[in-house]
């Protein structure tokens, strides 16, 4: 009986989709459109980009469902190893317990790993009259440390001939969550000035009685809401704020989406993984690059029991590494467009995901 | 409020209230009653502001679009799409929570009062409150792992979502009918007996009849507080852009969810030029969705009433 | 036909109880539907057991390997763990805050939304009161994550200058100590936006309860010369204590259990600090599972869910107090 309900029910769709009698319909590229629905999940990093790829994967495939849960980096790494995502979004790479696991699922050395989504982290500041500053590493770190605490303070001047800093005391943002944000932004700090950052790298926040806010959105309108404010967050999220630009060698570089992709291209791949594991030892002090970068990875399994899921996770992915994918993720979402190269590289990797 | 005192002391305080000076009397009630009266506007002035946040950031979102489309196949930044898919996975899922939660709760409230005694009774009237504690996620992960047992990793339906609601929902109905039910004065129970009625007709024709008012009460403030719940339903049922009706097969949107998950997407970075896409769509979505949300509910509110209207018996 | 037993409350109105209250031993008394009607009812009083029961289980059993974990294996898979910390030192600070947060809020709500309760029911005029009502009851129809939009961004800068103001002059007083956020996202306006947000739960209760005082013990009350307020205080009031607690402890499970608005406002941070405008020294239970269960993996999902175990004992004693309270009142019950 409620099946019966959710069939006339299933008469009132909204007008924007379709109502699934359309199959078998010839897409653009002259194959035959996927059908069914992919649910994945993970890190809330790619939930834009994400909107994004569903959005034009689910045009070129009416009868095509692809999900999203946007339930963290961690929820989507447990959910993958456990099974129960085919696919999953995550700011870190699997770790070697997660990658047993993971394997125990897809099949031994058939883990599929790769970034998707890389990002600049941008150093921003709310202050009345200010829109822009240089800070090097170090003030960068003794700020957030709690160090310093006066905008006028003499290491903010000393990089900033000509601007007029006010006396205000300066509130630190961070993120509450567990985050990659914080695990890369501390990361950088941890390496470019490692005497002055002295706390381990983790995904939560080290320094204590500061204050925060949950997600990118909510320490991005906390440093609205007070004057004095900094934090960092994901680049394309800032707007409303002044940035910083980052001391590198002697230069201070502004974030943009070139030069935090450079950093990946000019990272080692790390060793010792499978072929189809594409995880990068990030360098953080590269000249001309935008040191503070955020890459998000997605997984997927090289071959799958079920050959419907199969046809759509590589169709999905598919989509999701390649030029016109990345592209369309760097003007929705704001992110940094993975080189050609590397493309060339993972691509074939997911075009070869196979059922059985 | 005088709430220690035996009733000796009682009858003597009274006693010695009654014959005080008539002048300090009428000037404490006065003053007692401009305290009421700031009490009452102290509690609408958060409302007031609420639903005015709300209506200032939401209306400028609302459209037939809006209401009658779905977010599928809308990029970010485009001011297409609506809210359609997760009006209905609210109403189907609070609905299907409420199916669960009011015969039990109901039930149970009548067995506490009706029949409760012994040791059996104490512990469910005891346990009841200790589920108002339980936090919403927990019921959410609870949820899901009940869920894995039966159906497998991966299961995210509708139906999960709305058995997470049903387990913060059905101490909060339980609590507010045992109080009703209790009000119901023994005089119209006893006269029923006297008639010859068995006890389970007079508990549905007297002592539901009677209490309905505050029965539909109870049961409107707890749909309220379960329909605005995003965390358990974020992990139980998922999100999804599309439209499902079907709540024992595939994700569903929810208002709440909906409205979370957009306001954490925050502003969408627009290239120069593009006319196609508003940087704020995102938390115009989100307060359109508020806006949704709490008009459902009014509107549920305003039927709920309409119905006690109809069928409460007057008892004054 | 006889009746069985009296509400178990001890609140039965007056009548010969004495002479009604006849059982036959067997409780045969109920026979056909009646007899099916009352199993109906204790299963679904049962099955209320049975599920608490099953989330119970399902608490210890995910929590427990966190609760007999050592402090090394915790502080290395747990991100926020602090070296050399038993479980219980690490959800401490957790639960004072959770505690903390809706007592406050709980001290703000309870005589507002008395007053209120009283207005609809006795202060009113006839014809407004119901609407007014509807009117509260909104505010209990606002989703959780509107409070914590609302808060954030309209309620905190209306009380920023009001906490600076109490941080720059009434420092003295410990509670007001310490800096003043710069932000306003501190407990204080926490407890502040909690209370907006128990406040039509306990007014619904104890308005309902008010409503149905005996007219004659009202009517006695001003026949005697009473004025109105003497009225409310000598019969209204006693009459409808338990559903005032009653509502007070609903309040207290929404204020100790709400996730969404804390999360959304609060600067967490993990100390015992009585500083209510600072930020950063406070996180409640709900809040911390809401905000590191995304990123959590392994020991540290067992570790979420043994505070979330935390907050269920605390609930518990929470109510083990209330019950006992209300008992120890009931000799003297002003209904009776």
């Amino acid at each position: 009986m409620v099946g019966a309900l959710a069939l006339t029910l299933a008469a009132c769709a909204p007008a924007n989709e379709s109502t699934g009698d359309a199959t078998g319909d010839e897409t653009t590229d002259g194959g035959m459109s996927l059908s069914g629905e992919l649910s994945g999940g993970g890190a809330s990093t790619q939930e834009v980009a994400m909107e994004a790829w569903r959005a034009t994967f689910q045009s070129e495939n009416p009868d095509a469902t692809v999900n999203y849960d946007p339930i963290g980096s961690g929820g989507g790494r447990e959910n993958f190893t456990s099974g129960a995502f085919p696919f999953a979004g995550s700011d870190a790479a699997l770790d070697d317990d997660e990658m047993a696991a993971a394997e125990a699922i897809c099949g031994e050395g058939s883990v599929l790993e790769y970034p998707a989504y890389i990002s600049p982290i941008a150093v921003a500041f709310n202050l009345e009259g200010v829109d822009e500053l240089n800070l090097s590493p170090e003030t960068i770190a003794k700020v957030f440390k709690g160090d310093i605490t006066k905008w006028n303070d003499k290491a903010i001047a000393a990089d900033n001939e000509g601007v007029d800093l006010p006396d205000t005391d300066i509130t630190v943002v961070h993120r509450s969550d567990d985050s990659g944000t914080t695990e890369n932004f501390t990361s950088y700090l941890n390496t470019v000035v490692p005497d002055v950052w002295d706390f381990e790298v983790e995904g939560v926040w080290p320094v204590e009685g500061q204050e925060s806010a949950q997600g990118t959105s909510g320490v991005v309108n906390a440093a609205e809401a007070g004057d004095g404010t900094i934090t960092y967050a994901d680049a394309s999220q800032v707007a409303g704020l002044g940035t910083i630009a980052v001391g590198v060698g002697d230069d201070f570089v502004p974030y943009s989406a070139e030069a935090a992709a450079a950093v990946v291209e000019q990272s080692p791949r790390v060793e010792g993984t499978a072929d189809t594991v594409f995880v990068y030892d990030l360098q953080r002090d590269l000249a001309g690059t935008y040191p503070i970068v955020l890459v998000s990875y997605q997984m997927a399994c090289a071959t799958y029991e079920d050959e419907a899921t199969a046809a759509l996770v590589k169709g999905f992915l598919g989509h999701v590494m390649s030029e016109e994918g990345q592209q369309e993720a760097s003007d929705q979402a704001g992110s940094a467009p993975i080189s050609s190269a590397l493309i060339g590289e993972i691509a074939p990797e997911i075009e070869a995901i196979t059922a059985g | 409020m005088n709430t220690t005192i035996s009733a000796a002391e009682a009858m003597q305080q009274t006693k010695e209230m009654l014959t005080a000076s008539g002048q300090r009397r009428k000037n404490v009630d006065r003053m007692m009653t401009v305290v009421i009266w700031f009490c009452f506007a102290l509690a609408l002035a958060p409302l007031v502001s609420l639903l005015w946040t709300v209506l200032g950031n939401g209306i400028g979102r609302m459209s037939i679009d809006f209401l009658t489309l779905s977010m599928r196949n809308v990029f970010p930044g485009d001011p297409g799409g609506g809210i359609y898919h997760a009006i209905v996975g609210t109403l189907i899922i609070t609905g299907f929570a409420a199916l669960i939660s009011v015969p039990v709760g109901v039930l149970t409230a009548i067995y506490l009062v009706e029949y409760g005694r012994g040791p059996l009774a104490r512990a469910v009237t005891f346990f009841v409150d200790v589920m108002t504690g339980i936090p919403s996620i927990v019921a959410g992960l609870f949820v899901v792992a009940l869920f894995t047992l039966i159906l497998g990793p991966g299961a995210r339906i509708g139906v999960m979502g709305a058995v997470a609601l049903s387990v913060l929902m059905i101490p909060v109905v339980v609590r507010s009918s045992e109080e009703m039910l209790k009000l119901v004065p023994n005089e119209l129970r006893e006269a029923s007996y006297a008639l010859g009625v068995p006890k389970w007709l007079t508990i549905l024709r007297v002592v539901l009849r009677t209490s309905v008012a505050g029965l539909t009460t109870g049961v409107l403030l707890a749909v309220a507080r379960v329909i605005g719940e995003t965390a358990p339903l974020l992990i139980a049922v998922g999100v999804t852009d599309s439209f499902n009706v079907n709540p024992f097969d595939g994700r569903m949107m929810t208002l709440p969810v909906f409205a979370y998950r957009e306001y954490s997407q925050g502003n969408a970075p627009c290239r120069e030029g593009d006319l196609g896409c508003v940087t704020d769509i995102a938390f115009q979505n989100a307060w359109g969705a508020a806006l949704t949300l709490i008009a459902i509910v009014m509107l549920l509110n305003i039927v709920g009433r309409l119905v006690n209207r109809w069928f409460a018996p007057k008892l004054r | 036909m006889t009746i069985t037993d009296s509400p178990p409350s001890g609140e039965a109105p007056p009548g010969p109880r004495g002479r009604v209250v006849r059982r036959r031993a067997s409780g045969d008394t109920e026979r056909g539907f009646s007899r099916i009607f009352r199993w109906i009812a204790t299963g679904a009083g049962a099955l209320i057991l049975a599920v608490l029961a099953a989330v119970a289980l399902f608490l210890i059993a995910r929590g427990w390997p966190a609760i007999t974990a050592t402090p090394a294996e915790l502080a290395d898979s747990v991100p926020r763990y602090p070296d050399d910390t038993s479980l219980v030192a690490y959800v401490g600070p957790l639960v004072f805050g959770t505690l903390l947060a809706a007592v406050l809020a709980l001290l703000l709500a309870t005589p507002v939304g008395m007053g209120i309760a009283l207005f609809i029911s006795h202060y009113a005029p006839r014809r407004l009161a119901q609407g007014l009502g509807y009117l509260v009851d909104l505010l209990a129809a606002i989703p959780s994550v509107i409070y914590g939009l609302w808060g954030f961004l309209v309620l905190a800068p209306v009380l920023k200058p009001v906490w600076f103001w109490l941080g720059e002059n009434a420092s003295w007083f410990p509670l007001f100590a310490g800096k003043v956020s710069a932000t306003g996202k501190s407990i204080a306006t926490v407890a502040v936006v909690l209370a907006v947000m128990v406040l039509p739960i306990i007014t619904a209760v104890s308005r309902e309860v008010f409503l149905q005082t005996p007219k004659l013990h009202e009517e006695a009350a001003l026949a005697l010369g009473a004025t109105r307020w003497e009225m409310v205080r000598t019969a209204v009031l006693p009459f409808g204590r338990s559903g005032v607690i009653s509502a007070a402890m609903l309040g207290l499970g929404r204020a100790l259990g709400e996730t969404m608005a804390v999360l959304m406002i609060l600067s967490p941070g993990f100390t015992y600090s009585l500083h209510l405008l600072e930020a950063g020294n406070h996180q409640t239970i709900a809040a911390y599972i809401a905000n590191d269960f995304p990123e959590a993996s392994g020991l540290a999902v067992n570790t979420l869910i043994a505070t979330g175990l935390a907050l269920f004992v605390i609930t518990l004693a929470v109510n083990m107090l209330a019950r006992w309270i209300v008992a120890r009142r009931k000799e003297f019950s002003g209904a009776n």
